[in-house]
C-alpha cells in the first residue's frame, strides 16, 4: 500500500466531492429531511395505553362535559366522523382500537370480546359515572403486526427495485456513454424506456411473487382476498414507481445525485406511506400529502385486499391512482429524457 | 450523383469558445474522407454534428441530399472515440442487440469474422483488450451494413501492431466501396487510409483535398536527415538550410544531388542518412507553424 499515492487519490475525490455542489447541497438536506420526517411523526404527546374511538354530537369537543369518561387520562380519544363509523367498527374488530363509543344520541359502545385491551377498556368506561352506554359486542382475531407488515415490506422492495433498477441504471447507461451510442442508432426514446419498463416489471413482479410464495410456505400470514387481485395492484403499483424512477433518472448524468435524488424520493414513500407503522395519529396534513406517493395508494389497496377481503371494485380508487400518475410520470420522463450526458 | 454527406457553413459554439467555425465540405460516395488536426481543433464536433448526436449552433448537414433523419440513422454506422457498452454481454451478444435495432444488415457472423473477433467471440466485453475493443465497436458500426462509417480517431490508444491490423481492416472496408469518414491525428494514419483530407485547426479548416496533391502543392522539396554526430563542421557554412532537431539534422531542398555532392565534400559519413518526402505533419506544420500533437 502506498501511502502517497492513497493520499492524492484521496485529496482529489473530496476537491470532486466539494465541487459536486447539488450532490453537496444534497448531502445536507438528507438528513435534514429526515430528522424532520421523524419529530412530525413522533413528536407530540407520549404513547397512550388505550385508543377509543369517539362520535360526539355535531359541534361538541371530547372532553369530560361530554361524558365524564372523556376525562380519563393515558388514553388517545380520537375524532370518528358518524359517515365513518363503519370504519371505526372494523378498526375494534381487528384490535386497531380498543373500543367505540357513540354519544350522539343515547350512548352505545362497540367492544371486541377477544380483545383483551377492549375488555380493560369496557372496565374504565364502566367505572366512570354518566349515563349507562349500550353494549355492542363485536367479534374478529387480531391483526397481527406481521399481517399489517408483509405488504408493507413487499411494497418498499418492490419500490427499491423499480426506482434503483430503472432510475440509477439510465443515469449509468447516460454517463457512459451507452445511451448516446444508441441515440445514434435507430431506437427511440419511447422504445427504449418501454424495453426499460417492461424488463423491470417481469423482474419486480416476479421476485415479489416468489417472496409471497415463500412466505406463504413458512409464515402463516392473514390474506383474506384475491391473489390475482393482489397482483393486479402489484403491477400497476411497480409501473407507478418504475415511471417515476424515469423522472428522477431522465437527465441526470451523475450516479451519485442519482443516488441521491432516488434516496430522497424513496425514503419520505418509506416513512409516510405506511410500509412500518400507521400514520393514523400523524397530522391531517402529513396524512393527505402522502395519500399522493404512489407506495401509500398500492399499500392501501394491498392491505384492503389481504387484511378485509376487499374485491376490485373497492380498490378501483387506488388502482385508477396508480394508472394517472403511470401516465403523468411517463409524460414528464419522456419530455425530460436526454440521451446524452452534456 | 448527389454527395454521400454534405456540410455547410457548421458552427458550434459553446460558452466561450467556438468549436466549430464555418466549416463546409463535401463527401462523393466511395471516397475515405480524412478530418485530420490536433486535439482540440474542432473534429469530434464537427463528426458529431454530422452523425446528428450534437445540434449544430447553425450551418447544415445533409445526408445524399437530405437533412439528417430516420434514413440516416438506419444507414449510417458510427463509431465514438469513447463508448461503453452494456454490461456482462459477450461480444456476439452485444452485436446481436445492435443488430437487432436495425431493420437490415450483416449476418453477426459475418461481422466477427470481419473484424477478426472469433477468439473473442464469447468473451464478456469488459475483459476486451483495446484493440479488440476497437475492433468490437467497428464490427457494431458495421451492423446495419451501412452506406456511410464514421470512425472517430479508431485507433487512438493503440499499440502500434494493433493499429496496423486495424488499418488492414479498414482498407478491406474501403474495398467494398464504402464511404467513410475518419477522424485522426495520426497523419501516417490518413496519408494511408484517405482519398481526401481535409486538415482542421481552431475550428476551421486550412486545407482540403487529396493528401499527394496537397503536399505536392506546398512542397517540392525532401527532407534529409542525419544523426547530428555524423554532420561535421558549422551548420551556418553549408551551402543549403540546415536545420537542428534533437539528436538529428536535417536538410530541406528539392536539389538532392547538390546536397549529397555538398555532404560528400565535408567528409560526411552517409551511412545513416535517410531521403525522406514531406507528409502530412510537415505539412501541418507549414500551415500553422505549431507542432501537430499538443
Amino acid at each position: 500500500m502506498n501511502l502517497r499515492r492513497l493520499l492524492a487519490v484521496w485529496h482529489a475525490r473530496n476537491l470532486e466531492f466539494l465541487r459536486d455542489r447539488s450532490t453537496l447541497v444534497f448531502n445536507f438536506l438528507f438528513p435534514l429531511a429526515l430528522v424532520v420526517a421523524f419529530a412530525v411523526i413522533f413528536g407530540g404527546d407520549a404513547q397512550s395505553l388505550f385508543k377509543i374511538g369517539v362520535v360526539a354530537p355535531p359541534g361538541a369537543s371530547l372532553d369530560a362535559r361530554l361524558h365524564p369518561f372523556l376525562g380519563t387520562r393515558h388514553v388517545d380519544f380520537y375524532d370518528v366522523d358518524a359517515a365513518g363509523i363503519d370504519e371505526a367498527i372494523r378498526k375494534v374488530e381487528r384490535h386497531q382500537a380498543d373500543l367505540l363509543l357513540d354519544l350522539r344520541f343515547s350512548p352505545r359502545y362497540w367492544i371486541n370480546e377477544d380483545s383483551p385491551k377492549g375488555y380493560l377498556a369496557e372496565k374504565l368506561l364502566l367505572e366512570t359515572a354518566g349515563d349507562p352506554a349500550a353494549r355492542q359486542p363485536v367479534t374478529g382475531a387480531e391483526v397481527g403486526y406481521v399481517d399489517w407488515l408483509l405488504p408493507g415490506v413487499l411494497g418498499m422492495n418492490m419500490m427499491f427495485s423499480c426506482l434503483f433498477g430503472v432510475g440509477y441504471v439510465v443515469v449509468r447507461y447516460r454517463k457512459t456513454g451507452f445511451l448516446r451510442r444508441l441515440s445514434a442508432t435507430p431506437v427511440t426514446a419511447a422504445e427504449f424506456g418501454a424495453a426499460q419498463i417492461l424488463s423491470r416489471l417481469i423482474l419486480t413482479i416476479s421476485v415479489t411473487s416468489l417472496i409471497y410464495a415463500a412466505l406463504a410456505l413458512f409464515v402463516p400470514f392473514r390474506n383474506e382476498g384475491n391473489v390475482l387481485l393482489l397482483l393486479l395492484i402489484a403491477v400497476a403499483g411497480a409501473m407507478s414507481m418504475i415511471a417515476f424512477g424515469f423522472v428522477l433518472a431522465a437527465r441526470f448524468a451523475s450516479e451519485e445525485l442519482a443516488n441521491g435524488v432516488i434516496n430522497l424520493a424513496s425514503w419520505p414513500m418509506m416513512l409516510l406511506s405506511g410500509v412500518w407503522f400507521s400514520l393514523e395519529g400523524a397530522p391531517a396534513w402529513l396524512q393527505q400529502s402522502a395519500r399522493a406517493l404512489p407506495l401509500t395508494q398500492m399499500l392501501d389497496a394491498a392491505r384492503a385486499v389481504m387484511l378485509d377481503g376487499a374485491g376490485l371494485q373497492a380498490v378501483l380508487p387506488q388502482i385508477g391512482w396508480l394508472a394517472l400518475m403511470t401516465v403523468l410520470f411517463l409524460g414528464i420522463a419522456a419530455t425530460g429524457f436526454r440521451w446524452r450526458a452534456d | 450523383m448527389k454527395p454521400v454527406l454534405e456540410v455547410r457553413e457548421l458552427v458550434k459554439q459553446y460558452p466561450g469558445v467556438r468549436a466549430v467555425d464555418g466549416v463546409s465540405f463535401t463527401i462523393e460516395p466511395g471516397v475515405c474522407f480524412g478530418l485530420l488536426g490536433p486535439n482540440g481543433a474542432g473534429k469530434t464536433t464537427t463528426v458529431e454534428m454530422m452523425e446528428g448526436v450534437t445540434e449544430p449552433t447553425s450551418g447544415d448537414v445533409l445526408y445524399c441530399g437530405e437533412p439528417l433523419g430516420p434514413r440516416f440513422r438506419a444507414e449510417a454506422g458510427i463509431q465514438f472515440q469513447k463508448t461503453a457498452l452494456q454490461e456482462f454481454l459477450t461480444v456476439r451478444e452485444t452485436l446481436q442487440l445492435f443488430r437487432r435495432l436495425y431493420p437490415r444488415g450483416r449476418d453477426v457472423d459475418d461481422l466477427i469474422r470481419v473484424c477478426a473477433l472469433e477468439q473473442v467471440a464469447n468473451r464478456d466485453n469488459r475483459k476486451l483488450s483495446g484493440g479488440q475493443l476497437q475492433r468490437l465497436l467497428l464490427a457494431i458500426a458495421l451492423a446495419n451494413d451501412p452506406q456511410a462509417l464514421f470512425l472517430d480517431e479508431p485507433t487512438t490508444g493503440l499499440d502500434p501492431q494493433a493499429r496496423h491490423n486495424f488499418w488492414d481492416l479498414i482498407r478491406s472496408i474501403k474495398a467494398e466501396r464504402r464511404t467513410v469518414l475518419l477522424t485522426t491525428h495520426y497523419m501516417e494514419e490518413a496519408y494511408f487510409l484517405c482519398d481526401v483530407v481535409a486538415i482542421m485547426d481552431q475550428g476551421r479548416i486550412i486545407a482540403e483535398g487529396p493528401p499527394s496533391r496537397l503536399l505536392k502543392e506546398h512542397f517540392e522539396d525532401v527532407v534529409l536527415e542525419l544523426p547530428r554526430e555524423d554532420f561535421r563542421g558549422d551548420p551556418a557554412d553549408f551551402p543549403l538550410p540546415v536545420l537542428a532537431a534533437n539528436d538529428r539534422v536535417e536538410i530541406s531542398t528539392p536539389d538532392v544531388e547538390r546536397a549529397l555532392r555538398a555532404l560528400l565534400d565535408r567528409g560526411v559519413p552517409l551511412r545513416h542518412l535517410r531521403i525522406r518526402p514531406r507528409n502530412l505533419e510537415d505539412l501541418f506544420l507549414e500551415l500553422t507553424g505549431r507542432e501537430l500533437r499538443t
